[in-house]
């Protein structure tokens, strides 16, 4: 996942399609399902994570020689909450109406996958104009799919696009839609969707797409829950540990291919 | 009794941490492939949700409060948590071998589950008392291995149906589970 090599222009944009964070890597997705009832909050939510993420991928760029190896995950962990501190007082103080319908999913960017991912995978490695030219393709891409799945499940629940009144007599608004089904159900098809169109692309590949996207948020999710318990250990049990969790992992992720 | 009943049933039911507030969606559907493992994360969860609600509990109302630190509140409750989450694994593998052995791998997971601060957050929110807090943490994570457990039991038949290509893996799984929301959904009618 490294793009140390590649051009500033590649980082920047591969967080939109090609990466994209919650539609590709699936990481993020409790606030993907539940804030996007409707495309204003989707969008409200990605620009926050997007602001926590460009000040957390800076600061992290810039101590990262500095913090050593053992305790980075718990440095960063704090330099996370930090930023997301300052973003909910910002909001709480310019955007109350916004501060109140995305309500807790606000502090609980803290354990929201992809910052901690981006800082463990990009900022880590790479100096600040690149770390934060990543955090806003990243954030960028998180807001892109927020705004996608906000706008669907708004038009089809509401019968509105950012409040505006679209279907006032084309057809009753499903409500189940901006309830909580709705997030699972739209998430679900936009995912097949996505599905169906890579494979398309790459023909002959239908079984190993799908398989490479349900194993990647195993992954993922696991590799990010077992690094910040490594980190919290910090000593020689932590081999041994994350051996157990990586088997954990891959007895899962297999079962998953086997199928 | 009655508030504890109320507080009960709407935390595994009404307002169930996954399917009606969407936290911890990932290990819902990270480790829901076997019944075996999901019970294992769902003890894990139970056990160490009722402490945090606890702990952060006492750090607010006894720490941040009275030294008017509010607005350190989410760094203070993802300290404790990360660190409890340790401390309780020290503690279960020196004086409970056993219990340590079956939650063991589970643990670690736990620190990046957003289910746990949010049972923390949302105790602070609804101003629980300490008793009610300790129960809402308690009951949340049992209504989260409720639903873990239902849906590894729906996960082991669609692995071997026959799904569409496209919607192999996480797709159908997330439509799975839009539709177990809905089940859920029926519970809101419920008035308490």
């Amino acid at each position: 996942m490294s793009k140390q090599k590649t051009s500033a222009l590649k980082v920047f944009t591969s967080g939109f399609i090609k990466d994209n964070p919650t539609l590709k890597m699936l990481l993020g997705m409790c606030p993907s399902l539940a804030v996007t009832t409707s495309a204003e909050n989707g969008v409200g939510m990605g620009l926050a994570a997007t602001a926590v993420l460009l000040g957390s991928n800076m600061a992290i760029s810039l101590i990262r020689k500095i913090v050593p190896d053992k305790v980075r995950i718990p440095a960063y962990i704090t330099v996370i909450a930090g930023f997301v501190t300052i973003v909910k007082m910002l909001m709480e103080a310019y955007l109350p109406d916004l501060n109140d319908k995305l309500g807790i999913f606000i502090p609980l960017i803290v354990v929201n996958c992809i910052i901690l991912a981006r800082a463990e995978m990009f900022a880590s490695k790479n100096g600040v104009a690149l770390s934060a030219l990543d955090a806003l393709g990243m954030g960028g891409g998180f807001t892109l799919a927020l705004f996608i799945i906000g706008s669907i499940r708004e038009i089809l629940g509401a019968g509105m696009f950012f409040g505006l009144v679209l279907t006032k007599d084309l057809f009753d608004p499903a409500i189940i839609m901006i309830l909580p089904p709705g997030g699972f159900l739209v998430f679900g098809f936009i995912i097949a969707f996505i599905n169906k169109v890579s494979t398309l692309n790459v023909q002959n590949q239908e079984l190993a797409g799908s398989c490479n996207i349900s194993a990647s948020c195993n992954m993922n999710c696991l590799e990010c829950a077992s690094k910040a318990k490594s980190a919290v250990l910090g000593s020689d049990t932590v081999a041994k540990k994350d051996t157990k969790a990586d088997k954990a992992k891959s007895s899962e992720v297999s079962n998953g291919g086997e199928s | 009794m009655k508030e504890v009943l109320l507080i009960a049933i709407t935390a595994i039911f009404i307002q169930n941490i996954v399917l009606a507030k969407f936290l911890g969606v990932c290990p819902f559907l990270g480790v829901s492939r076997k019944l075996s493992t999901a019970l294992g994360m769902g003890g894990a969860v139970v056990f160490v949700t009722t402490v945090v609600s606890a702990v952060t509990w006492a750090v607010y109302y006894l720490l941040l409060k009275p030294l008017d630190l509010i607005y350190l509140q989410t760094i203070a409750f993802i300290l404790v948590i990360a660190s409890l989450v340790q401390f309780v694994e020290i503690v279960l593998k020196k004086f409970m071998p056993p219990l340590y052995k079956a939650l063991g791998i589970y643990l670690p997971l736990i620190t990046t589950n957003c289910a746990v601060l949010g049972v923390a957050l949302i105790n602070i929110e609804k101003e629980l008392s300490f008793g009610l807090a300790v129960v809402n943490g308690f009951m949340t994570g049992v209504g989260f291995t409720l639903v873990l457990a239902i849906f590894s039991g729906i996960r082991e038949k669609i692995e071997t149906s026959d799904v569409p290509a496209a919607f192999q893996g996480i797709s159908i799984a997330l439509v799975a589970a839009a539709l177990i929301s809905v089940a859920f959904l029926g519970f809101t009618q419920l008035a308490l």
